[in-house]
């Protein structure tokens, strides 16, 4: 493994070269629990689909994040790209190649982080043996100067920003505070050297004072060691001040996906739109809040998957654009409708072909 | 008359390890039709504030000051008056409102039960009453048999709004009701929450560490870190114009979409809360302030008057407040 020390390197967002990750057509299916009753009578259980169909590139030294409601799919996501959930169907490609049943390089290539730290160590290990547990797992340390296990610990706790790292050694989780356990998962990730950090709510267990740092460390991962991070998140401020791209779940499928500053700023999905609009905002404003319940994916309704809560068909905005009987019985995916921004609605295709088509405003500060 | 005051308000927790000053010295003033935010990180006191103003701290926890609820000093009641007061005067939603449900008996009757403790309405009457308090929360009053299991989470969080007015008290203490609750569900619960505070006129204690709510909900806001006060003032004005360093961190903590300003620029606060039992001397923040100077670990700063509509702020870099604190700044 080459030695990656803290250099910044050239990223080259959205150049066209092989996505590090791929996930193609991700579907997910959890088996419906049936009571014996229901059994006996000959009900048949109804299987929840999570996810439905999933399609997702990172490239390489990227912070995507994929947003959503509960329930939407996105930790399922995750766990399944990381392996630890079976996939119904679909592919997932690290580096252009497709997984094989063998796991043991790829986990060690891509790492995961989870939402609540405090579960996520074990509260009778030093942080010592929580950081050289993977290295010891896939027998990363060589022994030679500079590669022995003490080594490599200390840089993965230094680059976690626990300095000195030898101060930590010895401690337990319980002596550390929230958000410096949260670093020391981070720390685990590192050790390894991944290429891919998959982070599952990184920080919404964290104080919001805390929160800024760990973001601020994920965001200096990225940029010195050029690891690609995806951040599974429910708040799109977050993905506002990490991401480069957002990716918007709603029942089991991607609905919209692209460039932050555009998805964040110009939304054409209503249920994006919904999304941005119960971001609590200064001033107090009565805002429009979706009615109903987070949806059930046991129950996945036809057409637009998105329609029985849907604004824009409620409003009659989708009946004036000729697309409401549509938007009850055609199911559609994703279209490109600006460069590089693609969303699945009837409505929003209309409106892109009316000549929305606008020039990306991607001025940033 | 406020509804609520409370005035230098001391709470200490006796443990094994020696006494934890949680609260140390704090003023609140809630309004009929008013809410007050109070914001802080976890482990600043702000929920033993909550328990304290109606008594429900472990035995043995030490508090001092005085706590007057319509007009009646909470810390010198009796056990009978105390029980009474307790959800009539003021009642409290919490945060976990899954497990604040009891799971095997129906919501309606755990509603009913505050309604004939109370003696507000008889058992009929009650059952009429609850279905109006379900209604008032959004939920069809046929959920009245419902198990808590039946319910979501933001439903069961509408049931615990339904209960906490369930007597009419003239205070409802929220600590941090829609933490645990999805975004859209998070936004649908505060808008009941609002709702019925603006309709029925209710003064409302609104505690929690996400600033973003209370921009929403309160109209005044206080800012708590190590047990005090460091803040307070119109919400609006505490949040776009802070006075102080820790506000302004947690006001920046809080990214504004479409902001260029936070784009790839998360921020936050370094270093970590203080310990409870090692408060840092003079300004208790000074450790992680990126304004402290040489005055700071030495004197301890009060709540000096900070700006228009009776802002304030606990701070040395406020106009006028090294002089006041006998202080020279080198």
């Amino acid at each position: 493994m080459s030695d990656v020390d803290v250099q910044p390197s050239e990223r080259q967002p959205g150049s066209d070269q092989v996505p590090v990750l791929e996930v193609r057509d991700l579907e997910v299916n959890f088996a419906g629990r049936l009571g014996l009753l229901s059994g006996l009578i000959g009900r048949k259980s109804r299987d929840a689909r999570a996810v439905d169909g999933v399609d997702l590139t990172l490239r390489r030294g990227e912070v995507l994040a994929l947003a959503g409601e509960s329930g939407c799919g996105k930790t399922t996501t995750a766990r399944a790209i990381m392996g630890l959930i079976q996939p119904d169907a679909g592919q997932i490609l690290f580096e252009g190649k497709r997984l094989g049943r063998d796991l043991r390089s790829y986990r060690r290539r891509v790492q995961m982080v989870f939402q609540d730290p405090t579960g996520s160590l074990n509260p009778r290990q030093t942080i010592y043996e929580i950081v050289a547990e993977g290295l010891r797992i896939h027998n990363v340390s060589t022994g030679e100067p500079g590669h022995t296990e003490e080594e490599l610990v200390s840089r993965a706790l230094s680059r976690a920003g626990m300095r000195p790292p030898e101060r930590f050694f010895l401690l337990y989780p319980h002596e550390l505070s929230g958000g410096q356990r949260q670093r020391v998962v981070i720390a685990g990730a590192l050790a390894l050297d991944p290429e891919v950090i998959v982070a599952d709510e990184p920080v919404s267990n964290l104080d919001a004072s805390v929160r800024g740092e760990i973001l601020r460390l994920l965001l200096q991962l990225r940029d010195t060691l050029q690891i690609s991070i995806l951040i599974v998140t429910h708040d799109l401020g977050l993905a506002w001040t990490v991401a480069d791209r957002v990716a918007v779940m709603y029942l089991g499928r991607i609905v919209e996906i692209g460039p932050a500053e555009q998805v964040l700023t110009r939304p054409m999905h209503p249920y994006t739109r919904a999304l941005l609009d119960v971001v609590p905002e200064a001033g107090g404003v009565d805002r429009p809040v979706l009615a109903g319940e987070p949806p059930d994916p046991t129950n996945i309704p036809p057409g637009c998957r998105f329609h029985p809560r849907c604004p824009a068909l409620a409003s009659g905005e989708s009946a004036r654009a000729a697309v409401d009987g549509a938007c009850r019985t055609e199911d559609l995916g994703l279209d490109e409708l600006r460069p590089q921004h693609f969303a699945a609605c009837h409505l929003a295709s209309v409106v892109a072909s009316e000549g929305d088509r606008a020039p990306a405003t991607t001025d940033r500060a | 008359m406020s509804v609520l005051s409370a005035r230098d308000l001391h709470v200490t927790y006796r443990t094994q390890g020696g006494d934890v000053p949680a609260v140390r010295g704090v003023d609140l003033e809630i309004e009929r039709g008013q809410v007050l935010g109070l914001a802080g990180e976890s482990g600043c006191g702000k929920s033993t504030i909550a328990a304290a103003l109606l008594r429900l701290l472990p035995r043995g926890t030490r508090v001092t000051g005085q706590i007057v609820l319509d007009g009646e000093d909470v810390l010198k009641m009796q056990g009978r008056r105390l029980r009474a007061v307790r959800w009539t005067g003021a009642s409290i939603v919490f945060q976990g409102a899954m497990h604040a449900l009891n799971p095997v008996r129906r919501i309606g009757d755990q509603i009913a039960e505050a309604l004939t403790i109370h003696a507000v309405a008889r058992e009929r009457e009650a059952r009429v009453r609850v279905g109006q308090l379900l209604e008032q929360v959004g939920l069809p009053p046929r959920r009245i048999d419902d198990y808590p299991h039946e319910l979501s989470g933001g439903q069961k969080q509408r049931v615990m709004i339904a209960m906490a007015l369930a007597c009419s008290p003239s205070l409802v203490i929220a600590d941090e009701p829609t933490t645990a609750l999805d975004v859209m569900v998070q936004a649908q619960v505060l808008s009941v929450l609002k709702e019925l505070q603006r309709d029925l006129g209710l003064a409302m204690l609104f505690i929690t560490h996400d600033l973003s709510v209370l921009v929403e909900v309160s109209d005044k806001l206080a800012v708590m870190y190590a047990g005090k006060i460091v803040e307070d003032g119109p919400t609006n004005d505490v949040f776009f114009d802070p006075k102080h360093p820790y506000t302004k961190a947690l006001a920046a903590a809080f990214p504004q979409i479409g902001d260029a300003r936070f784009r790839g620029h998360p921020s936050g606060l370094g270093g970590d809360p203080p310990d409870p039992q090692q408060i840092p001397s003079g300004c208790p923040f000074h450790p992680r302030c990126d304004f402290a100077f040489d005055a700071c670990p030495t004197l301890v700063p009060d709540l000096y008057p900070a700006g228009e509509n009776g802002r304030r702020a606990a701070c040395l870099l406020v106009e006028g407040a090294l002089a006041a604190s006998g202080g020279v700044r080198r």
